[in-house]
């Protein structure tokens, strides 16, 4: 990249400089507040910039505009109640917090989920990994001027909105997965429809790239801004696409096992130099392996029971609640008291589209857990940004910070 | 994750140089767990970090939890990771809550001195707006940068606080907060909605 040329010799004409009684205008510094409520902080984050001239010199977030208090909430509410509270920290990526919970709960409680009910997770956490990554790319790239990608990219995910509604009834936060494996089977129908959208999927992708990848300002704007070193990253917990970018192959997908993901053939897409540029790849490519790891859960989905049959921690069959007495009072303990989990604590965490997203929980043998804690990746990766952002230029922060990709939900949680 | 008797050596190597240190270890769920006193706690991670063959380099996650009915009340649990043996470990550090007249049983059955079991390296007690005593625990952002906002939202929520830790505030809650709202005896609920506008044009 050329050297760029240094704010001072730019853009003051001397006129104005003249004018001011012996300040050199472009030396001073200036403390500059952007957000909460802006659009390119993608929801309600504030920040504190001190600027010379264009260029940031100190940058401080500042968050907790959407704390909602819901880690404090999950302790009054019985496990299953809880579901529903966490899928609404990080609101991008609902089914990873569902997944989070269940499987920390599900550990506790010592539960087998069925193979069935693993592949329905995957096929829908990887759904929902696209969802995520198709919201990013359309805002991000709205923020860099490319207004067109929005309504492409917001087009997919409405395609993967509707497969969601057509499992679960709801678009968002649907509360599929349920301690023990997910709610309801898959209707008659959606195989064929989330076959045609995995057909679709790689060649969409393939034109978004057409239309980022040769344009000249976008690749003006990524290329070379927002470096952070992969040691650095490291150092600042930082997990997930940003990391990766930096060449660090590193995906709780491979290094851990859970679900079904040990079975599955894909690649973890890295880059190398770890501007915004490979950010930008990395979480492309993602898509494409995302659409390869649906495409063999697909072809591999066992036949079964999609949720497991202990009946102590599983709603039994609505139709058995008519003939069993046994099934009733099974189904009436559940709903009313829930159920109960031995004393212990757990720390699960998954890939979330953002990276390490872990759930501790603590259990004091009550229906209602002691304690529900998320480690967001968003609120681990912000400290990122300070190192992103300083002495760049404010328009490539404002790049830096989309790439960066927080939900302010599972910040503040 | 270290398996038991990887654990119980791990313990050993640390007794060695620092006696007292490990209070506890635990197994359970293939999760090794170490728990130790607050007052070593950097000089643990340290040789956790560090030492040939350990090698946590990584921090994952650091939260609190509070056992209200437990002894030492408090635990600030560290997760650390060494990504290239794909192991995890926790560590916790139990701290008494200086506030309640039953503190002091951190360090063993006998501590000759409680003000430097719960506060950290014998440093004067810390006491929260309303003159509540804190407890207290050694920061760990010198060996981890990524403990910054985590231990903030300790604070923040648990009134945990760490020493030396360059910008101890609240992150999430406002800063004239009065309360530590993660803690057991902090009600569900029952925190008044102030309309303050509505009250002082319309009330």
């Amino acid at each position: 990249m050329a050297e760029r040329a240094p704010q001072a010799e730019v853009g003051m004409s001397s006129e104005l400089l003249d004018e001011a009684p012996g300040a050199d205008r472009a030396s001073e510094v200036m403390t500059v507040n952007i957000g909460p409520h802006h659009p390119a902080t993608h929801g309600v984050l504030r920040l504190v910039v001190d600027l010379e001239g264009e260029l940031v010199r100190e940058v401080r977030p500042v968050i907790g505009y959407v704390h909602t208090g819901i880690e404090k909430s999950c302790e009054d509410k019985s496990y299953w109640k809880v579901i529903p509270f966490v899928e609404r920290m990080d609101y991008v990526s609902y089914f990873f917090q569902m997944e989070a919970f269940c499987g920390a709960v599900e550990r506790l409680v010592e539960l087998e989920i069925p193979e069935r009910a693993k592949h329905l997770r995957v096929i829908f956490l990887e759904l929902n990994r696209i969802h995520s990554h198709l919201v990013w790319l359309g805002t991000t790239a709205l923020d860099l001027g490319a207004i067109s990608m929005l309504w492409y990219c917001f087009r997919e995910r409405d395609r993967i909105l509707d497969l969601f509604e057509m499992a679960t009834g709801q678009r968002m936060h649907t509360r599929y997965f349920q301690v023990g494996g997910v709610i309801e089977d898959i209707p008659r129908g959606f195989e064929a429809k989330l076959r045609s959208f995995i057909a679709d999927m790689p060649v969409r992708v393939g034109q978004y790239e057409a239309l980022l990848d040769r344009n000249e300002v976008f690749l003006q704007r990524t290329k070379n801004t927002g470096i952070v070193s992969r040691e650095r990253l490291l150092e600042l917990g930082v997990t997930g696409p940003l990391l990766r970018a930096a060449g660090e192959p590193w995906d709780l997908r491979k290094a851990f096992d859970y679900l079904a993901y040990p079975k599955f053939d894909f690649k973890v897409p890295v880059g190398t130099v770890g501007d915004n540029y490979d950010r930008y790849r990395v979480r492309v490519a993602e898509m494409v392996e995302s659409v390869r790891i649906i495409e063999q859960a697909l072809d591999g989905l066992p036949e079964g029971p999609y949720i497991a049959d202990d009946r102590k921690y599983v709603l039994p069959p609505r139709s058995e609640l008519s003939t069993s007495m046994e099934s009733l009072i099974h189904h009436f303990k559940l709903v009313t008291e829930g159920y109960r989990v031995p004393p212990s604590e757990i720390y699960y965490a998954i890939e979330s589209p953002r990276g390490e997203l872990g759930c501790f929980v603590l259990a004091d043998g009550s229906a209602k857990p002691a304690r529900v804690h998320f480690r967001d990746p968003s609120f681990v990766n912000l400290q990122a940004f300070r190192d992103m952002s300083v002495d760049s230029y404010v328009a490539d922060m404002i790049c830096s910070l989309g790439m960066l990709d927080p939900i302010l939900g599972g910040v503040d949680r | 994750m270290p398996d038991a008797p990887g654990l119980e050596l791990i313990r050993g190597e640390i007794e060695a140089a620092h006696p007292g240190a490990v209070l506890d270890t635990g197994f359970a769920q293939d999760r090794a767990v170490l728990s130790i006193d607050p007052a070593h706690v950097l000089a643990v991670l340290t040789w956790l970090r560090e030492a040939p063959g350990q090698e946590y380099t990584f921090l994952s996650s650091l939260h609190a939890a509070d056992y209200l009915p437990a002894a030492p009340r408090f635990a600030v649990h560290y997760e650390l990771l060494n990504r290239d043996r794909v192991e995890r470990l926790r560590v916790k550090a139990l701290l008494d809550d200086p506030a309640s007249p039953a503190g002091g049983t951190v360090g063993g059955p006998a501590p000759e001195d409680a003000s430097a079991t719960a506060g950290g390296g014998g440093s004067p007690a810390v006491t929260g707006p309303a003159g509540q005593a804190l407890p207290s625990i050694d920061s760990c952002v010198g060996l981890f940068p990524t403990a910054n906002f985590q231990e903030r939202e300790v604070f923040d929520f648990f009134g945990i606080v760490f020493e030396g830790h360059p910008e101890l505030t609240r992150i999430l809650l406002p800063e004239d907060y009065a309360g530590w709202p993660q803690r057991r005896d902090f009600p569900v609920g029952g925190e008044p909605v102030t309309f303050t506008y509505n009250e002082r044009n319309y009330g």
